[in-house]
């Protein structure tokens, strides 16, 4: 690591602060991807701002239509948290128990890793995420590999999800990271579906709209028969692109059947 | 049997420590005025290295000193521990080895230049300051290519990138060419045997500590066998005496046959911290380890098999290219060849063997031996053509085995060695039997049914172990004795304590050795402590690795203790008033035949220290024996492994459902430590076969070089196993019997599991016959679209 000032205020307001005084200062949430990539000198911050003493980021509330969780909110506590099933699931699946017990949904949506689980949840039921400045809507937030449409200075604080007729989540294990190779998201509410894939395309987090108006017609798994998402699927070590876009398939499938 | 001695489940004494944190690593040494170690590494893997600038590292806060090959210009580079003559009778080709970078940077990790600095983050800040000047060549990295006219060359000095072409044995080649001739059939198979990265849970530490008042050095450093660090570093590299150097290598968390070698670091801080006259200490980073830690395996091989109109096998050849990356680490060429080609008869009485061996440079990390060490290279050519055998023919896999088993012992394989004693057919039967074969087809059934496709995979095993006589080694091209040593002192009290050079990094030696000399003497096993892995402590040793320690080590230990025995009834005869000759040892008391005269072991050993009433005109005081065993043969451990899978024909993902394992490793001293090390075994199999791999791409970048992409076998990535030791023909020419069982795991159970998926895909309608390690979903599902 190189040298760096850690910060811990109680206050939203004053991490908001601490962001726009100091010059390359970043937020530190759960630390499970910066800690990380501090370790490798891959990042250099002067000032990390700890959001971790900030109880108005953590817990997890519902009404009758939507659930809202705390951007501070561990996995760990999403994943025992059953409002919407899917969504415990998916927190449940995340790494390994230490990393539940520190990475927090701010830090997963904020980092938007294009192999992450969270962005297909958002996605995938249509979040809204709540800043420190305002409302973006999940279809407007995620912006790309690692990008989104937060600001420098902006701290995410929590997320609202509407509570779905029925959802899953199916994840194909990348072997190594078992991060997501391939990870899709299906909803349904009324008569509106919703498809999220995380882990395949180059672009990042994406709604497959093919899968979506043939799920809308037919919400069954053999709707999906034949269809294969478009645009550029990622290639590596651990699958081509053809062999993500089959399992794109397959997950969304196994996703309905699950629904 | 003694009451927890041979053949008892002793529970692990070590695991106390290491199950509470009180383990002594190194890196949890810090000396007094110690100062820290960042190695400057090539981010290239072939360039002309023109300059190093440390102007500006010099500088920076808490800098002590910065170091680069020109500081070493004086000193020996890292020496290679075996030298091969190739098939033409000449000595391989020996690249310099320099302790830092030279002229040029070879690999991707190759340290140029090293900062010791006050604090570990001061010495990286410096290290990241250093600007080396580095023209980039294109770097060599597919073996083929390597050997291709006009490659570049790793090394400007050599003629090419190949270190030898080995044949073996060169004799037979003519008749084997001629077998092949006349084969009814011939089996021809292309594969893989990919590559590995070792990744012990503990990563690679060195401290070197300079005494300048008495002007002795010592290295302590995280290694399988201190002694011949102490050897190599000592008179190859540094020149230091052994008197003035001291090895000590204390609890160490895994090597997997990665912390055998000597390795540049260990050289470093040992010359560093004299130059400073300051403790140095080292520690990797695991992402150090991926580019800095010998690899393993790395074999492409063609392997034909040839059968007659009745499907004996008449005989077998094979062409290999071996990777031995950019460096010759310490054992490198020995494991293609004389751990590899002499194996390759198996279980099989073929008997006419030819086995070609190139070994290449390439610019990558040096390979060396990893857990079984050309043993699972040679097992998994073999076992996957005799199933690729058996699929052409349409004969069952274990029935074209069975018929060619080796039967009649002692045998004398075409390649060299002789197989004391086995019982293939005991160990197929029990294997039938543990792994249920007859309910196989049901439970095939049973997965369908859920949509997976079942396959069994069945394959023998034959290893050599306990390397080996060292005569023989050393005609072999061995730089060093393969023998063991063992001091045994008895205390006044009656407790012991037993010196070994064999050192303990997960084998539970300080557990099932006492039980050996429990058993001799007839008295507890926790009256008998082990020391190793300090070359002040313990007499010289020849180190852990090849399965050795008990069938050498062990060895060493028995005849140390005979020897003990042996005085000590002296010393009872004396106190007895017998005659030496009529004193028997038994459940720790020495007696007299046909009398009531008996004498307790502890009344003995006190004797021996308080000589009140003692032969002091015969015998000398005390009671300490030291022993050196060096084995007459290997050890020939053998077995039959079974592996049952399920593929998810949708997405390629296999699943291990069954696994069992029936072994023959002659007689167990604590079958529980046996099944742990065919366990942990097995699960480095499996993680060959599905999950492992180092992937470098065309410019000589390692693709997977941390766990987010390198793939490691986990918990639920391996099934509950079934495993059985009861066959047991025990090794004729050791005193305990045994034979080895570190390495059978990882030996015999990657061909297993392939074999099994091919038979999976099979059954699921595909005419696939071989698909390369690791069988990843990627790969499965590829496969199962041609
Ligand atoms: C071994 C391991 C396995 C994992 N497996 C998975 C997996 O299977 N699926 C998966 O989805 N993830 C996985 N992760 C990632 C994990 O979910 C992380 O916790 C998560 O991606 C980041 O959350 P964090 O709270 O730890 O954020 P941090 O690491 O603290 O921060 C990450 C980034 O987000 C920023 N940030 C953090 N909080 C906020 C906020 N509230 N507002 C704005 N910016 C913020 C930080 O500045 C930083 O840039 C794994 C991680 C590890 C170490």
């Amino acid at each position: 690591m190189y040298e760096f000032d850690i910060k811990s205020p109680s206050k939203l307001g004053k991490a908001v602060r601490m962001l726009r005084k100091h010059e390359d200062a970043q937020v530190l949430g759960g630390g499970q991807t910066l800690i990380p990539t501090l370790k490798q000198r891959l990042a250099a911050p002067s000032v990390l701002v700890s959001l971790a003493k900030i109880d108005k980021l953590k817990g997890i509330s519902s009404d009758s239509g939507t659930v809202t969780v705390g951007a501070g909110t561990c996995h760990a506590d999403v994943a025992a948290d059953d409002t919407i099933s899917a969504l415990s699931a998916l927190a449940g699946g995340i790494g390994d128990p230490a990393v539940r017990n520190r990475g927090t949904i701010g830090g997963s949506l904020a980092n938007n890793d294009p192999s992450a689980c969270y962005p297909a949840a958002a996605l995938g039921l249509g979040a809204t995420i709540v800043t420190s400045a305002r409302d973006i809507a999940a279809d407007d937030y995620f912006q790309g590999l690692f990008e989104t449409a937060l600001d420098e200075t902006e701290i995410i604080t929590s997320v609202t999800f509407p509570i779905p007729d029925a959802a899953a989540y199916v994840k194909f294990d990348q072997p190594a990271s078992r991060f997501a190779l391939v990870g899709v998201f299906v909803s349904r509410k009324g008569s509106d579906v919703r498809v999220a894939v995380t882990g395949a395309s180059e672009d990042g987090v994406f709604r497959w709209a093919g899968a979506e108006e043939a799920l809308s017609a037919n919400f069954a798994p053999e709707a999906l028969d034949g269809l294969t998402p478009s645009g550029d699927m990622i290639g590596d070590i651990h699958g081509s692109p053809e062999y993500r876009a089959h399992l794109v398939g397959v997950m969304a499938k196994r996703a309905v059947a699950a629904c | 049997m003694a009451d927890g001695g041979i053949g008892a489940p002793n529970k692990r004494r070590e695991d106390i420590r290491f199950l509470t944190g009180k383990g002594n690593y190194t890196d949890d040494m810090n000396k007094r005025g110690q100062a820290y170690v960042a190695f400057a590494r090539s981010q290239v893997a072939h360039g002309t290295l023109k300059g190093v600038d440390t102007s500006a590292a010099q500088e920076m806060p808490g800098v002590v000193r910065v170091f680069t090959g020109a500081d070493f210009a004086e000193v020996g580079g890292i020496p290679c521990g075996w030298q091969i003559t190739d098939k033409h009778g000449e000595v391989m080709q020996e690249p310099a080895h320099p302790v830092l970078a030279q002229g040029k940077v070879r690999h991707v990790g190759d340290a140029f230049a090293a900062v010791v600095a006050e604090t570990a983050e001061q010495a990286r800040d410096a290290a990241e300051a250093i600007e080396a000047d580095i023209d980039e060549l294109p770097a060599v990295v597919d073996m083929k290519a390597a050997l291709a006219d006009g490659a570049p060359k790793v090394h400007d000095d050599l003629t090419s990138n190949l270190c030898y072409d080995w044949g073996f044995v060169e004799e037979n080649k003519g008749a084997v060419e001629e077998a092949f001739k006349n084969a009814a059939h011939v089996t021809t198979l292309d594969l893989v045997n990919n590559r590995l990265v070792a990744n012990p849970m503990e990563p690679r530490v060195a401290i070197g500590d300079y005494d300048s008042s008495s002007g002795d050095s010592t290295l302590f450093t995280t290694s399988q066998n201190p002694h011949v660090i102490r050897l190599l570093m000592g008179a190859f590299v540094l020149g230091i005496p052994e008197h003035k150097l001291r090895v000590v290598a204390p609890d160490v968390g895994g090597g997997f046959g990665s912390k055998i070698f000597h390795y540049a670091e260990e050289a470093f801080c040992t010359f560093a911290a004299k130059a400073i006259d300051r403790p140095v200490k080292w520690t990797s980073s695991r992402s150090e380890a991926f580019i800095t830690d010998a690899h393993g395996r790395d074999h492409v091989t063609t392997i034909q098999l040839a059968l007659d109109k009745d499907n004996n096998f008449t005989a077998l050849r094979t062409d290999t290219h071996a990777n031995m990356g950019a460096y010759l680490s310490t054992f490198a060429p020995s494991v293609p060849t004389w751990l590899h080609g002499t194996l390759m008869a198996g279980n099989y009485k073929t008997p006419l063997i030819y086995v070609n061996v190139k070994a290449v440079f390439t610019n990558t990390v040096p390979v060396d031996a990893y857990r079984g060490a050309g043993r699972p290279e040679a097992t998994y050519q073999l076992e996957r053509v005799i199933s690729k055998a058996a699929l052409e023919l349409g004969v069952d896999p274990i029935a074209l085995r069975r018929q060619n088993f080796i039967t009649e012992f002692p045998y004398a394989t075409p390649v060299a060695v002789e197989y004391d004693t086995g019982d293939y057919v005991a160990t197929m039967d029990k294997l039938e039997e543990i792994a249920d074969l007859a309910g196989f087809e049901k439970r095939a059934a049973a997965s369908k049914a859920k949509g997976k496709l079942r396959g069994l995979g069945v394959n023998c095993y034959i290893e050599a172990c306990g390397i080996a006589p060292s005569n023989l080694v050393g005609q072999l091209g061995a730089r060093a004795g393969l023998y063991e040593s063992a001091t045994v002192r008895v205390n006044a009290t009656g407790g012991l304590v037993v010196m070994t050079g064999s050192h303990s990094h997960g084998q539970g030696h300080e557990t099932a050795f006492p039980q050996v000399i429990a058993e001799m003497i007839g008295i507890d096993p926790s009256m008998v402590e082990i020391v190793h892995g300090d070359t002040a402590n313990t007499p010289m040793g020849m180190g852990t690795y090849g399965s050795r320690s008990l069938a050498v080590g062990g060895s060493a230990m028995f005849k140390a203790t005979e020897k003990i025995i042996a005085k000590a009834k002296k010393i009872a005869a004396h106190l007895m008033e017998a005659a030496e000759g009529d004193v028997e040892l038994a459940n720790g008391e020495f007696s007299v035949a046909g009398t009531d005269k008996s004498v307790a072991w502890g009344d003995v050993t006190l004797a021996a220290y308080v000589p009140h009433n003692y032969p002091l005109e015969d015998i000398e005081p005390g009671l300490e024996e030291t022993a050196f065993y060096d084995p007459a043969n290997f050890t020939y451990p053998s077995g039959a492994y079974a592996c049952e899978v399920e593929v998810d024909p949708d997405t390629g993902k296999v699943t291990i459902e069954a696994f069992a394992a029936a072994d023959d490793f002659g007689n167990i001293v604590n079958p529980m430590i046996v099944d742990g090390q065919v366990h942990g075994g097995i699960g480095q199999g499996i993680g060959q076969a599905l999950l492992e791999g180092a992937v470098y791409d065309e410019d000589g970048q390692l693709l997977n070089g941390s766990f987010m992409d390198y793939a490691m076998p986990r918990a639920d990535d391996l099934p509950f196993y079934t495993v059985d030791h009861s066959c047991q023909t025990p090794c004729t020419h050791n005193p305990l019997g045994v034979k080895g069982c570190g390495e059978a795991g990882a030996i015999g159970s990657p061909p297993a599991v392939v074999n099994a998926v091919v038979d999976a895909l099979r059954r699921g309608g595909s005419d696939i016959t071989h698909i390369d390690m690791p069988l990843t979903p990627s790969r499965v599902w590829a496969a199962m679209q041609k």
